[in-house]
């Protein structure tokens, strides 16, 4: 397997100007990630909101610039290079969003959509336009009726569906699944994740997939990180994050998941702190039942071992 | 036979739940939206039985109108388009149908109370927790034509309410905006403040959706000790089976307009009867068995203003038969507590 993204001391600070109530401050969104994505791989990417996972997406994407740290896709770094030589690498770097209604132009029908990544990257013209649109659609499990339907015509499911065909137009390396399934019903859910599987077999993509649904992570993803608070706080495949999970704020993620027919879901103290005034020294110390002195000064701990918690990798 | 004429299945379900009398018993509601397309019959015959002290989930997808049946019990659901065709729901031995809606203010929000998915929409944005809750409480009384209590009394209540919600510093955080609490602060005040009339039913619906899970657990587990210790009947409403499993005794699975099964969460979850109740948990992800592979259901919801005819499951049901195509199938008991509406469970 080969490395098809790689970011390393990846970093994205805000400016929050100065308001009437508070002085001008820094939030740190994502500070120091390390991720690694093979060809054909699947990595999911857990937290709560407010963690940085969707701000670490788009600057994968180079949809916002980073304010440190280098990204390689492809082996070549994209970090600061210039719009006109990253428009064709754009291409192997697609994004799904999580909400398909806001994603697709009302205006549009199906095959306009879908059409418009081949045309604007210049992939496809004519004949072969229609014939390369129709297939994608049939790709996504779409029949030909739906191409002229507009997305106020199509239901939740369908709609995803569209996004997906249009974001594999281009022939992308990698996807980037922002929450793909979380507006969804659970029924229609299942659908996404076979097809997913599907494309994943059949074209050799790699997933970047982003949730909260942990179960779901755990289907379509071999390797799982945790962020808390714009960091990666445990990595690993999905098995040890999820069948032995050391980090505990990774512990309190799972437990904290309603299970069916199970005990009450456990619950950790506390909510996730603001990312503008974060907690000094381990950013999870707060809500932490295993917290020592020591992780409440200094700098938070750093990942060694797809760990960042030298306590309860100590114990 | 024809759809008016399930009365039986209601009785059947009385029987069952003999030994506590019904708090809350719907009986053949029929709840329909009009509008220029048509009449959507959004509700088709629901009947329920809900005790002192019982938690009832209801679950189901988009649609199938498990938040049209919550509103309905404080009679919030907009008339028109909403129309209610036939039923009852009484409460407390009235039928809220009948009653004025000075009568209904009564109701709303002190025998009855209800906590809703988004809890920063239910807030006032520009009003301090305090002010707002002040207004609450006092808005109560006077709709209950009782004198109303002064400020500082609403705000000594208010300061309790919020503490009885396991909120730290209440005194402080009745002068907070909306805007500097947390999404699991927010949806805690809009609990404490469905407290403040004493309610003999709480009406959660999808009250931890917009929240994280780790707060949506000490959002359940706040709301199953108030259940305890206050005596509350809960009825919660989510699309979240995992959510019901951990806080309801019962549970009623709905699909489109209509109660397909309803048992014992426990007998639900292990024995489901009814091919959607048996279709919706296997398209659940199980995160502690990753091998189990989730299955969709084929086809989608129906349009509710042409509901088929029949169970209204049966285009996307395996199992259907002609039967199934031209006859509505009522609840009928299967086991102990344990109601199916399908003709082949």
């Amino acid at each position: 397997m080969t490395a098809l993204l790689r970011a390393s001391g990846l970093a994205k600070t805000y400016a929050l100007p100065r308001t009437a109530f508070q002085p001008a401050r820094q939030l740190q969104a994502v500070a120091g990630v390390d991720l690694l994505l093979e060809a054909g791989g699947t990595l999911g990417l857990v937290g709560e909101s407010g963690c940085g996972k969707s701000t670490l997406a788009r600057l994968l994407l180079r949809l916002t610039p980073a304010s440190a740290g280098r990204i390689v896709f492809a082996g070549q770094d994209i970090t600061a290079m210039p719009e006109a030589t990253l428009r064709p690498l754009r291409r192997r770097l697609q994004l799904v969003h999580q909400n398909p209604g806001a994603a697709l132009d009302p205006r549009l029908t199906v095959a306009q959509a879908v059409s418009e990544p081949l045309v604007i990257q210049r992939l496809a013209r004519g004949a072969d336009l229609r014939d390369r649109v129709a297939a994608l659609l049939a790709e996504v499990g779409l029949g030909a009726e739906f191409l002229g339907r507009f997305p106020h015509e199509l239901s939740g499911g369908q709609k995803q569906r569209v996004c997906i065909a249009r974001a594999l137009a281009p022939e992308p390396s990698l996807l980037v699944l922002d929450e793909p399934t979380s507006a969804l019903d659970v029924s229609v859910q299942a659908q996404m994740l076979d097809m997913l599987a599907e494309l994943r077999e059949r074209r050799g993509l790699a997933y970047l997939f982003i949730s909260h649904n942990l179960a779901v992570v755990r289907q379509v993803c071999a390797e799982v990180a945790v962020m808390y608070l714009g960091r990666i706080v445990e990595q690993g495949s999905a098995e040890q994050v999820f069948g032995a999970p050391r980090h505990p704020y990774t512990r309190a993620l799972l437990a904290s998941v309603p299970r069916l027919g199970g005990a009450p879901p456990a619950t950790a103290p506390g909510e996730p702190p603001n990312p503008a005034a974060p907690p000094p020294g381990c950013p999870f110390h707060p809500r932490c039942t295993m917290a020592q002195p020591a992780c409440r000064e200094g700098v938070p701990p750093a990942l060694v071992n797809g760990l960042a918690c030298p306590v309860s990798g100590a114990g | 036979m024809s759809p008016g004429s399930d009365g039986r299945s209601a009785d059947r379900r009385g029987e069952l739940n003999q030994p506590r009398e019904a708090l809350l018993a719907i009986d053949d509601y029929r709840l329909a939206f009009d509008s220029f397309d048509g009449t959507a019959q959004v509700l088709d015959g629901v009947s329920l039985r809900l005790a002192a002290g019982e938690t009832l989930g209801i679950v189901g997808e988009t649609g199938c109108g498990k938040s049209v049946l919550a509103r309905s019990l404080l009679r919030l659901n907009p008339a028109p388009p909403a129309r209610v065709v036939s039923g009852s729901i009484r409460f407390e031995g009235t039928d809220i149908l009948t009653l004025s809606e000075r009568e209904m203010r009564r109701l709303r929000g002190r025998r009855i109370a209800m906590v809703f998915q988004d809890p920063v929409s239910y807030l006032n944005p520009l009003l301090a927790i305090g002010t707002q809750m002040e207004d609450a409480l006092r808005g109560q009384h006077q709709a209950a034509g009782e004198p109303q209590p002064s400020r500082a009394e609403a705000r000594a209540r208010a300061a309790a309410l919020l503490a009885s919600v396991g909120l730290a510093e209440p005194a402080r955080l009745l002068d907070s905006h909306p805007h500097q609490l947390s999404g699991g602060m927010r949806q805690r005040v809009l609990i404490a403040m469905a407290l403040a009339g004493n309610p003999a039913l709480l009406v959660a619906d999808e009250p931890t959706t917009a929240l994280d899970v780790t707060v949506q657990a000490q959002v359940l587990a706040l709301i199953a000790g108030l259940v305890r210790d206050r005596w509350l009947a809960l009825l919660l409403i989510s699309h979240d089976l995992g959510v019901i499993a951990a806080s309801c005794a019962r549970v009623a699975v709905m699909y489109a307009g209509t109660i397909v099964e309803e048992a014992a969460t426990a007998t639900l979850l292990r024995e489901p009867r009814h091919p959607y109740a048996q279709g919706l948990l296997a398209a659940v992800p199980d995160l502690d068995r990753p091998e189990h592979r989730p299955r969709g259901i084929a086809g989608s919801i129906p349009n509710l203003l042409r509901p088929p005819t029949g169970c209204r499951f049966h285009p996307r049901c395996e199992r259907a038969t002609e039967r199934c195509r031209v006859e509505k199938p009522l609840l009928r008991e299967v086991g102990p507590a344990h109601n199916v509406a399908c003709h082949h469970a």
